[in-house]
């Protein structure tokens, strides 16, 4: 039994592709956690989308023996954290299980936005943070300037810091030396009542929801009655154990212990991330700070191509939903569309996870409607309706005003990139509210912004503007009137209601002009001249023309290679199926989002 | 023999031209020999005895005269010994005007190559070029003198169209320039940008110019009405033949019989299947002497594979498929399966009857593909006549 002062709970933090995988996979190469037949490359990335997009969507914890170079057995918990804005608040959640963070930056790379902002999280949580340069091995590796840029940006004092490469296994010996020596022991007492940190939870179809939990005082058994504090809910303790990586069952888990827990819990709804567990018959008096509840912040409509797979698309939200809280679906009719469900993500990355997930894992089509925020329209005769699909959107006659969220965005940003930043907050409707010097390059700019401007790819641009080096976060902050009105997109003289979306009146123009010339060249020809018009009310403000198809047929002959033509011929019907009939007008699934893409010009 | 129909592949070219996605390969001296040794064995073990009556032969490429002269009269001596052409409709080789010579023409001629396709493509120096083709203007007018000099007066011209930066009027000149040998044949088709091409990769970084479609159609119509006013008539979609010159093995495919294919990449047609030869040289080189049979894939086709076919390919034809003939071939009328197909396009304006025959009207052919799709079957389409 090792102690709790030789136990050591820390997290990797890291920009994509600056090497987070390849140090745990290292670390846990060196703690025999796998032998060498089980060890799949990047093993804490375990699903297909993850190891594509090369983001970690789900967090994982694996615990370690370590020996130490004074001989001394110390039991490391690893953490595994989520990478991207959309999922900040389970980032905080898993650092706060955490006394400590292995923070990775590449040796050519430098600091990148995302990394900044996860480490200001573990400040946030009072990690401390051991700083390592990887991939100096690289020819383009430049750790003096890097280690430089830790020194200056985030203060951390470049002596400190670890150069190493994973990939040839130098400087990881030091790294978990250092993880013994710099992460001071979870501290919690163990006689208290429970306090247990749920930083993630799954669901099981054997076992129900298995919860991933830090134990942050107290104990806790097989057996035991236990209490979710966020909603009171009580259970009974079937499972408790570790992964090593794999499952392995334990009778308690007590202070420091990081592990799973089960209680046949049956919706994944129950166990919020954040939430504390405390025992039934022996209440903590208050849950851990931090806990919030997560409420979806961006809207779209989802519609199978085929009209015969609405019930495999419910189901496929059913399944989804069981592994994924912050996931909402109601059904929805659209006249173009049919039958589909509108649905709700925390952001647009969860969004397009969820729709990759399903037309890959489920095998549905999907079209996916530009996404929108929640409105609050308040009509002429004083009732208040919230809207979250644009073609609900009450007449303008109707409409006294219309207000939508706002958030207050906080941008960090080395001084020369100010100038950048504030160009696109203007350009996204931003009311400047402060800006502030942290230190002697480093800026943090406030802007109240609409959120449905932050929808609109301002985390792309914000990147792409200051070369990766912005970091970004944004809290709503409440509902103000704006002048918006709702656009509508006519094809052939029809209003597509999935393609209509609400635009600030000042931009109406310049998006309607923008959003009917990409249909243009994203719709192809059909057999005959197809009008693209944008219109406010019965005004149209723009207009295209997707000319009607000429011709379509293969002149050559092949020699005598008949299979290659029948396959044509096959991937042609094969594409008709892939299109959308709406109207007269056959629309492929791209056409929907464009919307989304109209202000990358 | 399982077909009376042959088609020879020979996959060498001086030069490899940017639109080209055929089995094609830098032509080397000591290669081009081994696949000779290589295509004898294929035929060989394919088809038994010798002196086999055969209805066409056709060789293409590649470019088949890119062989020299002691290769291509193994070639020919190859066929002359395995084939009896005494009773042919037809026995086509491809040239490519520039790498063909008086002696290479006299063996043809001596051989009983009866019909010569030369890949002319368009007539403009510039635009070969651009084509990375290797040939000249010049080349056409020697090569067919050549030809009609050596008896060789059955020839026809291949054209491209819709080339990069190409416009109407070009097209027009060209296609007046083709016209004016008198030929009793000619192909022109649509340039068609495929994978694994030159033009693609340029295709795809947008560094290719391509017509707009308004002009291609309008090109297609200025071909049908030259060719009209030569007196050559339409009988398939992109061929042109005064009467009698059709091209007889071309005809094959698109009547939907069966013929053998030899060499590598090469597809053939016997009853119930479709195969395609291995396309890499050596790997096709090695397996044709190994076994002689140098297969990659095959494709069953079964009554619902050959109805598809007999519809598409036959449709290709301006004179359409014949009602009694499918009758005959299968024993059930073609309405009893296309009935609704056959009235939705006809509605369209892509399908008409005329008599016996169905076929494509004008605009019907420029939907061809279109036209095409709507006759592949669904699995349990096949009950209602079983």
């Amino acid at each position: 039994m090792i102690k709790q002062e030789n136990v050591r709970n820390f997290s990797i933090i890291a920009h994509i592709d600056h090497g987070k995988s390849t140090l745990a996979d290292r670390i846990l190469e060196k703690t025999k956690a796998l032998t060498q037949r089980e060890m799949k490359e990047q093993f804490l990335d375990a699903m297909d989308l993850e190891r594509e997009r090369g983001i970690t969507i789900k967090l994982n914890a694996v615990q370690l023996n370590y020996e130490s170079k004074n001989e001394e057995e110390y039991l490391f918990h690893l953490i595994d954290t989520p990478g991207h804005v959309d999922f900040t608040y389970e980032v905080s959640r898993s650092l706060a299980a955490c006394e400590g963070a292995v923070l990775v930056v590449d040796a050519a790379q430098g600091i990148e936005a995302q990394t900044l902002a996860n480490v200001y999280l573990a400040l946030d949580n009072d990690l401390e943070i051991i700083p390592v340069i990887n991939k100096i091995d690289l020819p383009n590796a430049d750790p003096d300037r890097v280690a430089q840029e830790l020194e200056d940006v985030i203060g951390i004092d470049k002596e400190e810091v670890i150069l190493a490469s994973a990939k040839d296994d130098i400087g990881v010996d030091e790294i978990m030396e250092r993880v013994v020596s710099d992460i001071p022991a979870p501290s919690g007492e163990p006689d208290e009542p429970l306090k247990a940190l749920i930083f993630d939870s799954l669901y099981d179809p054997y076992r129900g929801v298995i919860t991933y939990i830090c134990i942050k005082a107290g104990s806790v058994k097989v057996g035991d009655k236990i209490t979710l504090m966020a909603n009171g809910k009580k259970f009974e303790v079937n499972d408790i154990g570790v992964f090593r990586p794999n499952p392995i069952p334990k009778d308690e888990l007590t202070v420091g212990d990081v592990g799973f827990l089960t209680a046949s819990i049956k919706n994944v709804g129950d166990t919020r991330v954040g939430d504390t567990i405390t025992l039934t018959n022996n209440p903590a008096e208050t849950p851990l700070p931090g806990y919030k509840r997560l409420n979806p912040m961006v809207f779209c409509g989802l519609f199978p191509v085929d009209a015969s797979q609405y019930n495999d698309l419910r189901e496929a939200l059913e399944r989804l939903e069981l592994n994924d809280s912050s996931l909402q679906y109601e059904a929805e009719s659209s006249q173009a569309l049919g039958f589909g469900f509108r649905c709700g993500f925390l952001g647009l990355l969860h969004m397009e996870i969820i729709q990759e997930r399903i037309e890959r894992e489920f095998n549905i089509n999907l079209i996916t409607t530009a996404p929108s925020v929640i409105y609050e329209v308040e009509k002429t005769d004083g009732d208040v309706v919230e809207v979250d699909n644009p073609s609900t959107m009450p007449d303008t006659q109707l409409v006294n005003e219309v207000r939508e969220p706002f958030v207050e965005a906080t941008i960090m940003v080395p001084n020369d990139y100010v100038g950048p930043v504030m160009e696109i907050a203007q350009k996204k409707r931003g009311q400047f509210t402060d800006m502030k010097y942290l230190d002697e390059v480093r800026v943090n700019i406030v802007y109240h912004i609409p959120l449905s401007e932050i929808v609109y790819s301002f985390f792309d641009q914000l990147k792409s503007q200051t070369k990766g080096y912005a970091s970004f976060d944004y809290d709503l902050i409440g509902y103000r009137p704006s002048n918006l009105v709702k656009m509508d997109i006519l094809l052939n003289g029809d209003t597509i209601d999935a393609l209509s979306f609400i635009v600030h009146r000042d931009f109406a123009y310049e998006r309607g002009k923008h959003i009917v010339d990409k249909l243009k060249d994203l719709i192809p020809r059909q057999q005959f001249e197809v009008p693209v018009q944008a219109a406010i009310g019965n005004k149209i403000i723009a207009r295209s023309t997707i000319k009607a198809m000429k011709k379509n047929v293969l002149s050559k002959c092949y020699g005598g290679d008949i299979s290659r033509k029948r396959k044509l011929l096959e991937k042609q019907k094969e594409g008709k199926k892939r299109m959308k009939m709406v109207g007269s007008v056959e629309v492929p699934q791209e056409a929907f989002m464009a919307v989304l893409e109209m202000n990358d010009d | 023999m399982k077909a009376q129909s042959v088609y020879i592949h020979i996959p060498f070219c001086q030069q490899i031209c940017h639109y080209c996605d055929f089995t094609k390969f830098f032509y080397n001296e000591k290669l081009a020999t081994e696949y000779i040794e290589a295509l004898a064995n294929e035929i060989n073990t394919q088809i038994d005895g010798k002196k086999n009556r055969v209805n066409t032969i056709f060789i293409g490429g590649g470019t088949p005269t890119a062989l020299n002269l002691g290769q291509l009269r193994s070639l020919m001596q190859l066929i002359d010994a395995k084939f009896d052409i005494a009773g042919a409709s037809e026995f086509s080789i491809e040239a490519n005007p520039g790498d063909f010579d008086e002696e290479k023409a006299k063996l043809l001629k001596h051989f009983g190559v009866s019909r010569v396709s030369l890949g002319v493509q368009v007539f403009d120096d510039a635009m070969l070029e651009e084509l990375g083709r290797l040939h000249q203007i010049k080349d056409v007018y020697k090569t067919i003198e050549l030809l009609q000099q050596n008896g060789l007066e059955n020839i026809s011209i291949d054209l491209i169209y819709a080339l990069p930066n190409q416009t109407v009027e070009h097209f027009r000149s060209t296609l007046d320039e083709a016209l004016s040998f008198n030929l009793p044949h000619y192909s022109a088709y649509a340039l068609q940008i495929e994978p694994k091409t030159v033009f693609y990769q340029r295709y795809n970084k947008g560094k290719l110019h391509r017509p707009p479609q308004e002009d291609e159609v309008r090109m297609y119509d200025i071909l049908k009405e030259s060719m009209r006013n030569n007196s050559l008539q339409q009988y398939e979609i992109s061929n042109f033949a005064k009467p009698g010159y059709e091209s007889q093995h071309n005809l094959v495919y698109w009547k939907n019989e069966h013929y053998y294919g030899f060499g590598a990449g090469a597809h053939g047609y016997l009853p119930g299947k479709r195969t395609g030869n291995l396309r890499p040289l050596p790997a096709y080189v090695k397996q044709a002497l190994e076994n002689g049979n140098p297969v990659l894939n095959t494709e069953e086709i079964g009554m619902k594979e050959m109805i598809e076919e007999e519809m598409f390919l036959g449709l290709r034809k301006m004179e359409g498929v014949s009602k009694h003939q499918f009758l005959e071939k299968f024993g059930f009328s073609y309405e009893r399966l296309y009935q609704d197909v056959i009235s939705y396009l006809s509605d369209k304006g892509w399908l008409m009857t005329d008599g016996d025959q169905l076929r494509l009207t004008d605009q019907g052919v420029l939907f061809g593909n279109d036209v095409f799709e709507q006759f592949l079957l669904e699995d349990g389409d096949l009950s209602v006549v079983r």
